[in-house]
C-alpha cells in the first residue's frame, strides 16, 4: 500500500507572546531582557499527537468544530507550516485550495493573475497557456477576464481562484471548506470536478463542515477535537460519533439556556397579564398575546418541574426527528381544586405554534386535583423537521385564569439527517413502480 | 539552506512574472502611467540642481556639470533605498501569500529589489539623454566596469533586503527605523558632494567604512569623471563582502522562515 499523505505523531504548538504585545524593537530593547521576551510565555497546542495515513487515490475527510485543528492539519500537509514534533510526508504535487485567489493582485487583469497564480501553484507558463481557456470557462469569466481583479465580485474572485487551483492538476488536492464559494450550479461543477479527480486516482484531503459531503464522498474520515484525534476510519461511523458528541454539547447548552430562562422568569414574575380576561380557554399560546418568554399565574396550582423525556424516560434536550418524546410536569396543588386544565404548546424558532393542546380541548372534564402529581404528555413520535423549538406548559382554570403559566421557557432541539423543509414531517415512504431507478449514493 | 537556494532557480519564472506584475501594477490607474518612472527622478534632479547650483553653489569645479554628476549617484541610491523600504515591508504585506500558499518567502523581497532595478535601468535612459545634452562623454573602457557595479549593488541590496524583510516580521518598527537610517545614510554618502572634495578627504577613513560610498564613487568614476576607474579595487572588495553578506542574510532569513507564517 502506498500512501500519498502520512502524518506520524504530529504536534503543532503555536506560541503566543502575550508579554510582548506591541512587538516593537524599542520595548524589547528597553526592557533589557530581550531574550526572555522572545521566549513564548504561553503556548497553544493546535494539534497533539495526530497520526493518519491517506492511501494514494482515496478521499479523506477531516471534520470537527471550529478551532479543532483541521486547518492546521491541512497547512501542515501543504507544507505551509512545519510540525513542532512528528513527521509529515506527502508524495506528489500538492495543490491547496486553502484560500482561493490568495495571490491575486487587485490592480491587474484576471488574465495576468491566472498566469501568476498558476506559476505560484507550480505550473509552467506553457502549461497555463494550454489550460487557459479551460480555466476561464470553468470560472465562467470569459467576458471579464481582461478586467482588473479589483472589479470582480467576491464570487467571481473565488471562482477564478478555484479554477486556477483545480487546473494545476495535482496528485494531492487539499480542500479547505471552499465549496461554499459559488452558487448552487458552481458548487455542483466543483463536486463533479472532485469526482473526476477521484476517478483519475488522485488523492483528496477534504476539510469541511458538510457532514453529508464526507459521508458521500470520502473513503475515510478523521474527527479532530481540540487538536486530538477522536475517531477515524469509516466515514459513517466517524460522522455518527461526531454527531453524538455535538448533540451532547448541544444538550448541555440547552439545559443551561433553559435553567437560565426559568430562573429569569421566576425572578421577574409577572402579576398575570390577563387575569380572568381570557374568556375562552384555548390551548396555551393561542389565546396569549405575549410573545416573549415568561412565567405568571396565581400559583394555587404550581408547575414545579418540567422535563422532556426521551425513549429511556431520561431527561433530554436533543432529539432525532420522529423520536418518542414525553413532557413530564411535576405539579403541586397547594389546595384542592376541581377546576383545572393542563396544556402544552410547541413553538418553532420563528414563534410559529407547531402544535398546542390541553386537557379541556380534549374533553377531559376535571374533577379533583390535590397534592403532588405527575402529568405526562407523551408523544409517540416527534414528527418535526430539524430545528430549535420552545415549549409552553400551563395549568389554568377552564375560563383561562392562570394558575401557573410557563411561556417559551423550555428549549429543545430536533436533529435530522434529512434536510427537508417546513415544520411538520409526516411519516412517509416513497414507492415507485415501473422503470424508476436512483443512482447509488456514492458516485 | 543550499537546497532552498537551489529551489529558487526553479522559481525564476515566478520571480520574473512577479517583477513584471509589480511594474505593471505600480502605475495602473494613473494617467501618466509608466512615465512616472522618468518623472520622479527628473523632478528630484531639478530640485537638487536648483539648490546646489543656484542657492548653495558647489564650488568644486570637478562637479561641472553638476546635474549630471549628481544624477550618477542618485540613480543607484534610489534603487538601493526604495528596494530596502519596499522589501522590509514585503513579507508583512504579502502575508496572505505566506500563510496560504506554499511559497518561498524570500522571493518577495527579491522581487522588490529586481523591480527597482528595472526602474534604475529606465532612469539610465534619462542619464543618457543628459550625457548627450551636456556632451560630457564618459570613457568607453571605464564603461566596462558598469555591469560589475550593477552586479555588486544587486547582491549587496538583496542581502540587506532579505535581512530587513525577515526582521520586520518580528519587529514592525524596522520600517520607521529604516527610513530614518536611509536619510542619514544618503547624506553620509558622497552623492550630492564629490568624493574628491578636501573637506571629504579629511574624513576619508569614515567614508571608507560606508559600503555605499564605494558604489557611488564607482558609478561616478565610470559615468562622469574622466580617466581610469581608480575605485575598481574597492568595488571588487565590496563585491566579495556582499557575497558573504548575502549568504549570512540568507542564513538568517532561512532560520526565521518557519516563524513567518505564524508571525505575519
Amino acid at each position: 500500500m502506498t500512501y500519498a499523505i502520512e502524518l506520524e505523531g504530529v504536534s503543532k504548538i503555536y506560541r503566543r507572546y502575550s508579554g510582548r504585545q506591541f512587538s516593537t524593537l524599542k520595548s524589547a530593547l528597553l526592557q533589557r531582557n530581550i531574550l526572555q521576551n522572545l521566549r513564548p510565555n504561553e503556548v497553544f497546542p493546535a494539534l497533539t499527537d495526530v497520526s493518519f495515513t491517506v492511501p494514494r487515490g482515496s478521499t479523506y475527510g477531516v471534520i470537527g468544530k471550529n478551532g479543532s485543528g483541521k486547518s492546521t492539519a491541512l497547512k501542515l500537509v501543504a507544507g505551509i507550516t512545519k510540525p513542532t514534533t512528528g513527521r509529515v510526508t506527502v508524495q506528489g504535487r500538492i495543490s491547496a485550495l486553502i484560500e482561493l485567489g490568495a495571490g491575486f493582485h487587485p490592480e491587474i487583469s484576471g488574465r495576468e493573475n491566472v498566469f501568476i497564480n498558476g506559476i505560484m501553484l507550480g505550473l509552467a507558463k506553457r502549461e497555463i497557456q494550454e489550460r487557459f481557456d479551460e480555466i476561464v470557462d470553468f470560472a465562467e469569466l470569459r467576458d471579464f477576464i481582461d478586467a482588473p481583479v479589483k472589479t470582480y465580485s467576491s464570487g467571481m474572485y473565488m471562482r477564478l481562484g478555484f479554477a486556477v487551483a483545480i487546473h494545476v492538476n495535482p496528485d494531492v488536492l487539499l480542500v479547505d471548506e471552499v465549496l461554499a464559494v459559488g452558487d448552487e450550479a458552481f458548487t455542483h461543477k466543483c463536486l463533479n470536478k472532485f469526482g473526476e479527480f477521484r476517478r483519475r486516482g488522485k488523492t483528496i484531503l477534504l476539510v469541511t463542515h458538510s457532514l453529508s459531503l464526507v459521508e458521500r464522498f470520502c473513503d475515510e474520515a478523521l474527527w479532530l477535537d481540540g487538536g486530538r484525534t477522536m475517531e477515524h476510519g469509516d466515514p459513517r461511523r466517524v460522522v455518527d460519533a461526531y454527531l453524538t458528541k455535538v448533540e451532547r454539547d448541544e444538550a448541555a447548552q440547552l439545559a443551561q439556556t433553559t435553567a437560565r430562562a426559568v430562573e429569569d422568569a421566576s425572578r421577574h414574575e409577572q402579576a398575570g397579564p390577563s387575569t380572568g380576561e381570557a374568556t375562552v380557554s384555548g390551548p396555551p399560546g393561542e389565546h396569549e398575546s405575549q410573545p416573549t418568554e415568561g412565567r405568571w399565574g396565581s400559583r394555587e396550582v404550581e408547575i414545579v418541574d418540567v422535563a422532556l423525556l426521551d425513549r429511556q424516560r431520561a431527561q433530554a434536550f436533543v432529539f432525532q426527528s420522529g423520536d418518542p418524546v414525553a413532557v413530564r410536569l411535576k405539579v403541586r396543588a397547594h389546595r384542592p381544586t376541581a377546576d383545572f386544565v393542563f396544556g402544552v404548546g410547541i413553538f418553532n424558532a420563528e414563534g410559529v405554534c407547531c402544535y398546542g393542546t390541553n386537557t379541556y380541548l380534549e374533553d377531559m372534564d376535571p374533577e379533583a386535583l390535590d397534592g403532588d402529581v405527575d402529568v405526562t404528555f407523551a408523544m409517540e413520535g416527534l414528527e418535526l423537521v430539524e430545528g430549535t423549538y420552545k415549549l409552553d406548559v400551563a395549568v389554568h382554570k377552564r375560563d383561562g385564569y392562570p394558575y401557573d403559566y410557563h411561556r417559551l421557557l423550555y428549549t429543545f432541539r430536533v436533529n435530522s439527517r434529512v434536510h427537508d423543509v417546513g415544520i411538520y414531517r409526516p411519516r412517509h415512504a416513497w414507492n415507485f413502480s415501473g422503470n424508476v431507478r436512483f443512482k447509488d449514493d456514492r458516485s | 539552506m543550499l537546497a532552498n537556494l537551489k529551489n529558487l532557480i526553479r522559481y525564476r519564472g515566478l520571480i520574473q512574472s512577479l517583477v513584471a506584475r509589480e511594474l505593471k501594477a505600480r502605475y495602473r490607474g494613473s494617467v501618466l502611467g509608466f512615465f512616472w518612472s522618468f518623472i520622479n527622478p527628473l523632478l528630484l534632479l531639478s530640485i537638487y540642481t536648483f539648490v546646489f547650483t543656484v542657492v548653495l553653489p558647489n564650488p568644486n569645479p570637478v562637479t561641472k556639470p553638476y546635474a549630471l554628476f549628481m544624477f550618477c549617484g542618485i540613480l543607484p541610491w534610489n534603487w538601493f533605498a526604495s528596494s530596502l523600504l519596499e522589501a522590509s515591508n514585503s513579507l508583512v504585506s504579502g502575508g496572505n501569500l505566506i500563510k496560504k500558499v506554499l511559497f518561498p518567502a524570500e522571493i518577495l523581497p527579491m522581487v522588490n529589489v529586481l523591480a527597482n532595478m528595472v526602474h534604475f535601468f529606465l532612469g539610465l535612459t534619462i542619464l543618457a539623454a543628459f550625457v548627450i545634452g551636456y556632451r560630457h562623454w564618459p570613457d568607453l573602457p571605464g564603461l566596462l566596469w558598469f555591469p560589475v557595479a550593477v552586479l555588486v549593488q544587486l547582491v549587496f541590496t538583496t542581502a540587506l533586503a532579505l535581512f530587513f524583510a525577515a526582521l520586520t516580521v518580528h519587529f514592525r518598527d524596522i520600517r520607521d527605523l529604516l527610513s530614518n537610517l536611509l536619510m542619514f545614510w544618503f547624506f553620509a554618502t558622497p552623492i550630492i558632494y564629490p568624493w574628491l572634495d578636501p573637506n571629504v578627504i579629511a574624513y576619508r577613513r569614515f567614508f571608507d567604512l560606508n559600503p555605499f560610498t564605494h558604489l557611488a564613487v564607482s558609478y561616478q568614476e565610470i559615468l562622469f569623471f574622466p580617466g581610469p576607474v581608480g575605485h575598481a579595487r574597492w568595488l571588487l572588495a565590496l563585491g566579495v563582502l556582499s557575497i558573504g553578506l548575502f549568504f549570512a542574510a540568507y542564513w538568517f532569513f532561512d532560520r526565521l522562515r518557519d516563524s513567518f507564517a505564524e508571525a505575519v
